[in-house]
C-alpha cells in the first residue's frame, strides 16, 4: 500500500450536458508532494477535485487515491483526504465551535476530542474570539479559514484545497498562505488548485497546467520555463493603441494581460541579434517604447504560451 | 502553534524517517512523513455491520442536533410554525363547527372530530418543510462537506427527519393544550391518547421521508415546495381529516377512504375520542412500514447518486 501514490488519474473524463470539464486527464501525486494544479477560471481544476474527493464519479477513466478507488472504494478514500472546496462548506447558522465539533463528530472523533480540537483550531486559526458566533456573521477570510480548519479535524493523508485564496483580499490571502506553508512543512501532502502562478510557484514542488479539461504541462517551475525555453524580448508601449500595431509588425509577437505589453519569444542563440532587429522594426513603424529588454521566460510566459492566455493576478480578483 | 501537535515538526525534519520515504522503505501502511503522534485526536473505529449501524446512529444523532439548532435559530420559521397548527385549531373549529357538526354522530362536537384530524394535517404539512429544509440543505455548500466526510449515507436524510420528528411532536403536545383550553378531552384513557400520539408520530415521519423524496427528484428548494403542495393538499382535503367522507361526492369519497390519511386520522381519532380503532390501527401501521421500506432506501440511494 504504501508504494501507491497519493493520487494516480488515469484517462479521467467528465461532462456536463455538451461541456467537456475533463477530456482525458492523467497525473500523478507522489506520497509526501505538493502538487499545485495550475489553471484559468473554467479549465476543470474544480471538477477534478471533486471527482478526487468521491464528489463526483467520472464517466470514463479511473482515480485512485493511496490505491483506493474514488468510486469503489469511496469510504476508504473519505477516511484519507481532507477537501477544501472553492466554496466555503461551514453551515451559516451554527457557530465556528459548533462546526468544528459537528464535523469532529463526523469524521468519528470522541465527543471529547471533537471538543478539545474544536478549541484547538479556533485558537491556530485566529478564530477563538468569533468561535461563539454564527459562521454567518463572518467575513469571507475568516469563512476560508473556518472551512481550512474543517477539513483538519484529524490529520488527512492528503489534502485538497480548491482555490483557496480565490477573491480573498491580500491579508487573508496570507493567513492562507502561512497555514498551507505550516501544514506543508508538517508533512501533509496537498493537491492545491489556483488561478494563479505565484501562489503555484510559492506553495508548490511541482506544478501541473489545467486547460480545457486538460493537463498540459507539468513540472517545477523551473522546468517548465525550460520548457517555453530560449529567451523573452519584453517590451512596453508608450499607448494602449500601440499594441495591436506593434503584434503586427513583429512575427511572433504575443499580447499579455496589459494591452501596452507586448513580448515575443525568441532562440536563446539569436536572442541579441533578434533583440535589435525588434527594436529596428519598432524605431522604423514610429511607435514609442517605453521599456524593451531581454529576460528569462517568468511562469507568467508560460502560462500565456501554453494557454494562449493571460494569467490573472492575485490582486486582480480581490 | 502548530496545526496538528506542539510538538509536531522534529518528526518531519528527522533525516532518517526522510530517508526511508525516498527510499521507499517499507513502514506498513502508514505515511512515514505523518507519523501518528500522541495527541493528534484518532477516529474511533467499530468494524463489522454492528459498527455501520453504531455509526450510523451517531451520525444521524449529530446531524439531528445540528437541524434541532437550525429550528431554533430561525426564529421567524419557529414562531409561524408553531403559530399556525394553534390559529388552524382555533380558525377551523369555529369557522366549519357549525355546518360540519351537522354531519357528525349525535354528541361528537366539531373539535373533538376535528384536534385529531389536525395532528394528521400538521404533520402532513410539515412533511413539506421536511423537504424544503432538505432542497435547502442541497443547495448549501455543507452538504459537499458531509458527501466527503467518512460518515454514514443516511445520515443526512436520517437527521433530518428525526429533527423534524422532534419538531412534530412539541407542536403536537402544544395543539393538544390548544385544544384542552377550548373543550377538547381524550375520553379513552392515557394509554389510548398515547397511543394517538405514537401512531402520529409514526405517520408523521413515514410522510417525512416521502416528500423529501420528492424534494431528491426535483431540482431547488421552490421546486421542491411547489411539488411538495401541489400533492399533499388534495391528499389532506380528500381524506377524513377535516369532515367524514360520507359527505363528500362520490369519487372523492371513494378516494379519501382508501387514502392513508383517512386510515391514520382515523386511527387518531379513534384513539383520541372512540370509535373503531383496530382497523385504522392496523391499516395505519401497514401502510407506515411498508412505505417506509420503500423510500428509506430509494431516498438513501438517490442521495447517494447525487453530484
Ligand atoms: N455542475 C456543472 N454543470 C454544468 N457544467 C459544469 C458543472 N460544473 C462545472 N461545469 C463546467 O465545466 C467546466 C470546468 O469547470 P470547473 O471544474 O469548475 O473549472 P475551474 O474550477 O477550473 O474554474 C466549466 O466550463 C464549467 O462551466
Ligand atoms: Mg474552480
Amino acid at each position: 500500500m504504501s508504494h501507491d501514490p497519493a493520487v494516480r488519474v488515469r484517462g479521467v473524463r467528465k461532462r456536463f450536458g455538451t461541456t467537456d470539464a475533463l477530456t482525458g486527464v492523467d497525473l500523478e501525486v507522489a506520497e509526501g508532494e505538493v502538487v499545485g494544479l495550475l489553471g484559468p477560471n473554467g479549465a476543470g481544476k474544480t471538477t477534478l477535485v471533486r471527482v478526487l474527493a468521491t464528489l463526483l464519479p467520472p464517466d470514463e477513466g479511473q482515480a485512485t487515491i493511496f490505491g483506493r478507488d474514488v468510486v469503489r472504494d469511496a469510504p476508504e478514500v473519505r477516511r484519507l483526504i481532507g477537501l477544501t472546496g472553492q466554496y466555503a462548506a461551514v453551515d451559516e447558522l451554527l457557530t465556528g465551535r459548533e462546526n468544528l465539533k459537528m464535523f469532529g463528530e463526523l469524521f468519528h472523533l470522541t465527543g471529547r476530542d471533537a471538543r478539545r480540537r474544536a478549541g484547538e483550531l479556533l485558537e491556530r486559526f485566529d478564530l477563538a474570539d468569533a468561535g461563539d458566533r454564527p459562521a454567518r456573521t463572518y467575513s469571507g477570510g475568516m469563512r476560508r479559514r473556518l472551512d481550512l480548519a474543517s477539513s483538519l479535524l484529524v490529520r488527512p493523508r492528503l489534502l485538497f484545497l480548491d482555490e483557496p485564496t480565490t477573491g480573498l483580499d491580500p491579508r487573508s490571502r496570507n493567513a492562507i498562505w502561512e497555514v498551507t506553508r505550516e501544514l506543508v512543512a508538517e508533512g501533509t501532502p496537498l493537491l492545491l488548485t489556483t488561478q494563479y502562478l505565484e501562489e503555484a510557484d510559492q506553495l508548490a514542488d511541482r506544478i501541473a497546467v489545467i486547460d480545457h479539461g486538460d493537463i498540459i504541462a507539468e513540472g517545477t517551475g523551473d522546468e517548465l520555463k525550460d520548457r517555453v525555453g530560449g529567451q523573452v524580448v519584453d517590451i512596453l508601449l508608450a499607448e494602449d493603441g500601440d499594441g495591436d500595431r506593434a503584434q503586427a509588425a513583429i512575427p511572433g509577437a504575443e499580447r499579455t494581460g496589459d494591452p501596452r505589453r507586448i513580448r515575443v519569444p525568441v532562440p536563446a542563440e539569436d536572442a541579441l541579434a533578434e533583440l535589435s532587429r525588434i527594436a529596428a522594426t519598432l524605431q522604423a513603424s514610429g511607435l514609442y517604447v517605453r521599456d524593451i529588454g531581454l529576460r528569462r521566460p517568468t511562469l507568467d510566459d508560460v502560462f500565456l504560451e501554453l494557454t494562449q492566455q493571460a494569467p490573472p493576478t492575485a490582486q486582480e480578483a480581490a | 502553534m502548530s496545526i496538528f501537535t506542539d510538538t509536531a515538526t522534529d518528526a518531519v525534519t528527522d533525516p532518517a524517517v526522510d530517508t526511508a520515504a525516498a527510499s521507499g522503505g517499507s513502514s506498513g501502511d502508514h505515511d512515514p512523513r505523518t507519523p501518528r503522534r500522541a495527541d493528534a485526536p484518532t477516529p474511533v473505529v467499530r468494524d463489522g455491520h454492528l459498527g455501520v449501524l453504531y455509526f450510523a446512529a451517531r451520525d444521524s444523532w449529530t446531524v439531528t442536533k445540528r437541524n434541532l439548532r437550525h429550528y431554533l435559530r430561525q426564529p421567524r420559521l419557529l414562531v409561524f410554525s408553531t403559530i399556525q397548527p394553534v390559529m388552524f385549531v382555533v380558525l377551523f373549529s369555529a369557522v366549519f363547527g357549525g355546518i360540519a357538526g351537522q354531519a357528525l354522530p349525535e354528541g361528537t362536537s366539531y373539535l373533538a372530530f376535528l384536534l385529531p384530524g389536525l395532528f394528521i394535517h400538521s404533520a402532513a404539512f410539515r412533511s413539506v418543510q421536511t423537504a424544503v429544509g432538505l432542497a435547502e440543505d442541497l443547495e448549501r455548500g455543507v452538504v459537499d462537506r458531509f458527501r466527503s466526510l467518512p460518515m454514514s449515507r443516511s445520515a443526512v436524510l436520517a437527521g433530518r427527519t428525526f429533527a423534524d420528528l422532534v419538531r412534530s411532536l412539541s407542536v403536537l403536545v402544544l395543539m393538544v393544550v390548544v385544544g384542552y383550553a377550548l373543550g377538547f378531552r381524550f375520553t379513552e384513557g392515557p394509554w389510548s391518547a398515547l397511543g394517538a400520539v405514537a401512531i402520529v408520530g409514526l405517520f408523521g415521519y413515514l410522510m417525512s421521508w416521502l416528500f423529501p423524496y420528492l424534494a431528491l427528484l426535483v431540482p431547488g428548494a421552490e421546486a421542491a415546495q411547489t411539488a411538495g403542495f401541489v400533492l399533499i393538499f388534495p391528499l389532506v382535503f380528500a381524506s377524513s381529516v377535516f369532515v367524514p367522507p360520507e359527505t363528500m361526492p362520490d369519487w372523492m369519497a371513494t378516494f379519501a377512504t382508501m387514502s392513508p390519511l383517512t386510515h391514520a386520522a382515523d386511527a387518531a381519532r379513534a384513539l383520541s375520542i372512540g370509535g373503531e380503532v383496530a382497523g385504522p390501527v392496523l391499516r395505519t401501521l401497514a401502510w407506515s412500514f411498508g412505505l417506509l421500506a420503500v423510500v428509506i432506501p430509494l431516498s438513501v440511494r438517490r442521495y447517494r447518486r447525487m453530484t
